[in-house]
């Protein structure tokens, strides 16, 4: 063989791997970007443990007796620590909204009910969904009833609300 | 603490997208217009930058600030980033006060830029939506436009407000905006326009809320000393003003009102307060900025406002907030005309029409909410509002507030968790 012949141009792999490209002046393209986090709920975790078991655990303030119907795990007035206690499964809606339009993620649940629900003895609201019920029928005031998924998500849209 | 003022500012026209220019030439335009407005100012003499950004998210890039400071040739001279949300451009510009106040710079630039073209609406819509509480309140259904209408629904149960007072938020920002040559949406519409437009989240509109969009702004502050050199217009910063609250609106306490100088305590005898109708951290905000420029009565004292109106209903919230009527009164307010410009007509029978205008500029409804640019924008309106130069930097001096001596910005993140309030004052 010819020496010349072994000599090989450093080259770039070539790939079918492109861009997709919308416009040429300016280039716009798209660019993709996804990532899993390794998502800890930390101190906060015996609230979504208690949704698998059908229960809304939030916080009480041993020292000033704070009720937090979203847990705090130190109370926001004192500083203190709380202990974890069970919500009550009926309240009041306290305020509501229904979303035709969503972040991209809720867009498909899109018309949706939000309740913030008020609980007797307890100081903080509660954000939720409301099911079974239409823009028209929903009322500041009027009683609602936790209810949870089977299958749980670990998140807690395991609980929502349901008139009651 | 020494007096500190601003002496230029300038903004690039905020659109929905602007492809064209990436966020270090926006900047830089914007800082170019503001550097030609204060000729005798050179590069030189400018100690230091604070970069006003919201979003790693939109920006695709971390640490952008840095980038634009490069590009405005402003290295290695002192920067940082300031990041509070829809509130970023009020505390970056009080950052900037803040390096001049206490003696570090004479001269330091407040720059401030969103990109939020870079995803579609609805996606964009999410990334806003995780400035919430990602364990307990964005899995729900993530949406600020519903928890600024879960806010108004209370707002409107607690004191009568209706969703015909919101409309004439609208009316009134979109009618200011055809004289504003940097504003986006300039329409003539009617109430029946806002109530008929595409429901968002009951009872918010499309008419309701502001835009996305892309878009820079910038100011320049100054020391006494340098403010004396610069510009024989310069506008004195004499207050500053902010308030924070807790980040999930179902933590907002029910408590008593914190009081103006012109209110008592039986004003509010029923009031759980904030509870989710009202922003205590923008009335905190308020009382702080004004105790340090000796306002007792902001509706008299004060000439003009450029406040953030991403919702009509935050507007509406926030007239009491900043004490300007009773908590509860702000439905009446605007509907009696107070806020309004007085030689416009808006179509809408005023009796009040004129006594104090709010957002002469179009606000954010009209002019748009690049977040991070958002904040300044309000800034440089004010300084051309106090100034008197309006016209010049208009081309048209029908949203100049006639002897505007005194103004207050107010710039505000996610259902209220960060608030500042400035005041603005003729130092010339």
């Amino acid at each position: 063989m010819a020496n010349g012949e072994n000599k090989k141009s450093p080259k770039l792999e070539e790939t079918m791997e492109g861009n997709i490209l919308y416009n040429l002046d300016p280039i716009i393209m798209k660019y993709h970007y996804e990532i899993d986090y390794i998502h800890s709920y930390a101190q906060d975790s015996p609230f979504f443990a208690g949704l698998v078991k059908g229960k809304i655990m939030g916080t009480r303030c041993d020292k000033c007796n704070y009720g937090y119907a979203t847990p705090k795990t130190h109370c926001m007035q004192c500083g203190s620590p709380t202990k974890w206690v069970e919500v009550p499964l009926e309240g009041k809606v306290h305020t509501w909204t229904t979303c035709y339009f969503g972040g991209e993620a809720f867009l498909k649940e899109t018309p949706f009910n939000l309740v913030l629900v008020e609980f007797e003895g307890f100081d903080s609201l509660f954000l939720s969904r409301l099911i079974g019920a239409e823009q028209k029928d929903i009322k500041v005031g009027m009683k609602v009833q936790a209810r949870f998924r089977r299958k749980s998500k670990f998140d807690p849209t395991d609980v929502y609300f349901v008139p009651a | 603490m020494r007096k500190v003022y601003m002496v230029s500012g300038g903004i690039t026209k905020f659109v929905k997208a602007s492809p064209e220019k990436n966020f270090q030439l926006m900047v830089k335009d914007a800082f170019d217009y503001a550097m030609k407005d204060v000729p005798k100012l050179n590069k030189d003499m400018i100690d230091g930058c604070v970069a006003s950004y919201f979003s790693d998210h939109f920006a695709r890039q971390l640490m952008a600030g840095i980038m634009v400071q490069d590009y405005l040739g402003l290295c290695p001279k002192p920067g940082k980033r300031i990041e509070g949300g829809g509130a970023t451009g009020g505390l970056c510009f009080q950052s900037a006060y803040e390096a001049v106040a206490s003696g570090r710079m004479e001269v330091c630039v407040a720059y401030g830029f969103e990109t939020m073209s870079h995803v579609e609406t609805w996606k964009g819509n999410e990334f806003i939506a995780l400035a919430s509480d990602t364990n307990y309140d964005y899995p729900v259904g993530g949406f600020y436009s519903g928890y600024y209408a879960m806010m108004v629904v209370r707002h409107m149960h607690e004191f009568g407000t209706t969703r015909e007072q919101l409309a004439k938020v609208s009316i009134k920002n979109h009618r200011n905006a055809y004289y504003n040559p940097y504003s986006q949406k300039r329409m003539k519409i009617t109430v029946k326009d806002v109530l008929n437009s595409e429901m968002v989240a009951w009872p918010l509109t499309r008419l309701d809320i502001c835009t996305m969009s892309d878009g820079a702004a910038v100011c320049i502050l100054a020391s006494e000393k340098m403010a004396e050199k610069l510009t024989d217009k310069p506008v004195l910063i004499t207050g500053v003003g902010t308030g924070t609250d807790a980040m999930r609106m179902a933590d907002r306490p029910h408590g008593n009102v914190m009081l103006l100088p012109h209110e008592k305590a039986s004003d509010y005898k029923n009031l759980k307060y904030p509870g989710v109708h009202s922003f205590r951290a923008g009335r905190a905000a308020a009382k702080q900025a004004y105790e340090m420029a000796k306002i007792t009565n902001p509706l008299k004292e004060l000439d003009v406002i450029e406040l953030h109106d991403a919702y009509t209903s935050s507007e509406v919230q926030t007239y009491e907030d900043l004490g300007l009527c009773k908590y509860g009164e702000g439905g009446k307010f605007v509907e009696e005309g107070y806020p309004f410009l007085p030689d416009i007509d808006y179509g809408l029978n005023l009796p009040k029409q004129g006594v104090l205008p709010v957002n002469p500029s179009g606000g954010l409804i009209a002019c748009g909410h690049p977040v991070g640019a958002t904040g300044l924008m309000q800034a440089v309106f004010m300084h051309w509002q106090v100034q008197g130069s309006i016209k010049k930097h208009f081309g048209d001096d029908k949203l100049q507030v006639k002897n505007a001596k005194r103004g207050l910005i107010h710039s505000h993140a996610g259902t209220g968790t960060y608030v500042t309030a400035t005041i603005m004052e003729r130092g010339f």
